[in-house]
């Protein structure tokens, strides 16, 4: 059936995702409805283009970018774990948190896969390096046309220089986390829920 | 045997005679007498505060378990470009993605309390017996009983539409325009509209243009049981094109081929022939273009405000509670939303009608547009938003992507000069 009321989520399946992304209860069944309500096709699964419909995303410079990171490598569809499993990473640590068991596998929404996420924004190939070309190809996309090529290159130059520590002329993820270790990156990647 | 059936039959016939007489008798005290004089009885009204009792009490059992807390969103402001500036997109990408403004105008609207259809609650679930009881009670009660009796009356509307069809004579305008608000009266009846209208003395005159938000097909019921409009808008198939048809026959309306709405002069040009001569019925208009589920009322198409005549902007407000009037065309069709309409527990709404507003000097269409806009959310109690009601079926333009890429590029470039000075 794909009546909305009809494909509810099972008490199991909000317990896992509960422990795997850290959301409560109601968060889960909030962003159901929300994931349900952009299904278009009613099939348990997003696409790209389903995304593309929420017009405040599309005129998003970042948007294509921020959709491919739902999408798994070479697949076309997200189901809802894979939707929550991406949220996650903007979901705000807690003080509780912190103190956490440190054997215990990292919580999607830590400082480091903050940073993965926004690194794998940068990364274009995904081959864990920022080359210089992807960092101007996505400085275009935030830009459009309104910086000639000479200063985008050069800002792209500059940032590179200033991160770069093994000089390969790329930015591995490591030097990422250097570079931004100053950067609040708890408060700006975080998002607080109405609920 | 057949001594058996017969004091059965004669039973049967008397009891079918005497409900038929009595309902016959309900029906024309309280239907079609009222609706013929304008007047009402009050009975709606009584329903429809009994039936908000019933709906805060269901509320209050809910509300148990829901938990609710504030919240608070930051706001980032780049300054710099750094690398951490693809936070800000990040966020506001996500952000959007988990909630924004536009799409969920184009569903219906979340209710805070339940008014016991499933239809309006989308988390439904078992919850309590009794809940679960009162529930069954209203289906029962609305399938079982207001929708038949409800088609019923719209079969009645429609005998009476044919019966009293005018004849060609000097009384035509006057007798067509008492048959008009009669029928529409008997539609608003039929679907236990209860409709307060606010501010009658701003009422639409001819030679005006009639311009109000859109939510469903039910808003020209409505505000056409009021008063007599002149309608505009595509000619459709179907059922909708069977009525634009026989409407067209009573009094002149304007009806446009699909080819013809795309010629924009020619569209013009027709609206305003028919606005300069005065003794022609106000158009109605809903410059929308689509409709929208009345939490918001989205840009408005200038088209209407560049011909220059008076614009009398009219505000309609459903009450959610008591069913919801959104059509939401691609999800439903014609008949599967009457019917949603007619098992409802009645569509209650309030019309303002807004004072008269004239293009002023140096504001072009687009700017007297946005100003109606902006009277009629903020009489309404809507939000007014600027994104196109077009975004339903379409997508949105490039050039706001644009506008957002020139607002990062000038805190870019601002800094870069700055660098090169110092």
């Amino acid at each position: 059936m794909g009546s909305r009321a009809s494909t509810l989520l099972r008490e199991e399946e909000i317990e896992e995702i509960k422990k795997e992304t850290g959301f409560s209860h109601s968060q889960i069944t909030r962003l159901y409805s929300r994931f349900t309500s952009l299904d278009k096709g009613e099939n348990g699964t997003l696409s790209r283009e389903d995304f593309q419909r929420i017009p405040e995303l599309a005129i998003n410079p970042l948007g294509d970018r921020i959709i491919n990171a739902f999408f798994p490598e070479g697949e076309d569809q997200v189901n809802f774990r894979g939707f929550m499993r991406t949220l996650a990473h903007f979901r705000p640590i807690e003080d509780n948190e912190k103190n956490k068991d440190p054997t215990a596998s990292e919580p999607l929404n830590s400082r480091t896969n903050k940073l993965l996420f926004a690194f794998r924004l940068y990364d274009l190939d995904r081959d864990d390096k920022i080359s210089r070309d992807e960092l101007l190809q996505v400085l275009r996309m935030m830009v459009g046309v309104n910086i000639s090529d000479e200063q985008l290159g050069s800002i792209a130059d500059r940032t590179i220089q200033e991160a770069d520590q093994n000089g390969d002329n790329s930015i591995s993820f490591n030097e990422f986390i250097k570079v931004l270790e100053k950067v609040d990156v708890e408060q700006k990647m975080s998002i607080r829920f109405l609920h | 045997m057949g001594l058996f059936f017969d004091p059965f039959d004669n039973l049967l016939c008397i009891l079918l005679g005497i409900s038929f007489t009595v309902w016959f008798t309900l029906l024309l005290v309280f239907i079609i007498v009222p609706a013929i004089f304008g007047v009402s009885f009050g009975i709606r009204r009584l329903y429809m505060k009994s039936l908000l009792k019933i709906f805060e009490w269901a509320t209050l059992r809910i509300e148990r378990g829901i938990r609710r807390s504030g919240s608070n969103r930051d706001l980032d402001s780049a300054s710099e470009f750094e690398m951490s500036d693809i936070f800000y997109f990040a966020r506001r990408g996500v952000e959007s993605i988990m909630d924004d403004e536009v799409t969920k105008r184009f569903s219906a609207e979340e209710l805070e309390s339940w008014n016991l259809l499933t239809r309006s609650n989308y988390n439904f679930h078992y919850i309590s017996l009794r809940l679960t009881v009162l529930w069954g009670l209203g289906v029962l009660i609305r399938y079982g009983f207001l929708l038949p009796l409800r088609y019923l009356h719209y079969l009645q509307n429609q005998s009476s539409i044919l019966l009293f069809y005018p004849p060609a004579c000097r009384m035509k305008n006057f007798l067509s325009e008492k048959v008009h608000l009669m029928c529409y009266r008997i539609c608003v009846r039929a679907l236990t509209a209860i409709i307060t209208y606010h501010d009658r003395e701003n009422k639409p005159k001819n030679g005006g243009i009639c311009v109000a938000n859109h939510t469903s097909p039910i808003d020209v019921i409505i505000l056409a049981s009021d008063g007599c409009y002149a309608m505009v808008g595509q000619i459709h198939g179907g059922l909708m094109g069977v009525i634009q048809r026989s409407m067209v026959k009573a009094c002149p309306h304007i009806w446009f081929e699909r080819s013809e709405v795309k010629d924009r002069h020619l569209v013009a040009k027709r609206l305003s022939d028919h606005v300069e001569d005065k003794s022609k019925l106000p158009i109605l208009i809903f410059p929308e273009g689509t409709c929208i589920n009345n939490t918001s009322v989205m840009m408005f198409k200038k088209g209407s405000f560049e011909i220059g005549s008076t614009v009398y902007p009219v505000a309609i407000k459903y009450d959610p509670r008591f069913g919801d009037a959104f059509w939401n065309s691609s999800k439903f069709g014609m008949v599967n939303y009457l019917l949603r309409m007619m098992s409802s527990w009645a569509i209650v709404c309030s019309v303002w009608y807004l004072p008269p507003m004239c293009r002023e000097e140096g504001e072009d269409a687009v700017q007297f547009a946005n100003r109606v806009k902006a009277a009629i959310a903020r009489q309404g109690g809507l939000v007014d938003l600027l994104w196109d009601g077009g975004l339903k079926r379409g997508k949105v333009k490039d050039t706001f992507k644009e506008e957002q890429q020139k607002l990062y590029s000038k805190m870019l470039v601002g800094t870069q000069e700055d660098r090169s000075r110092s």
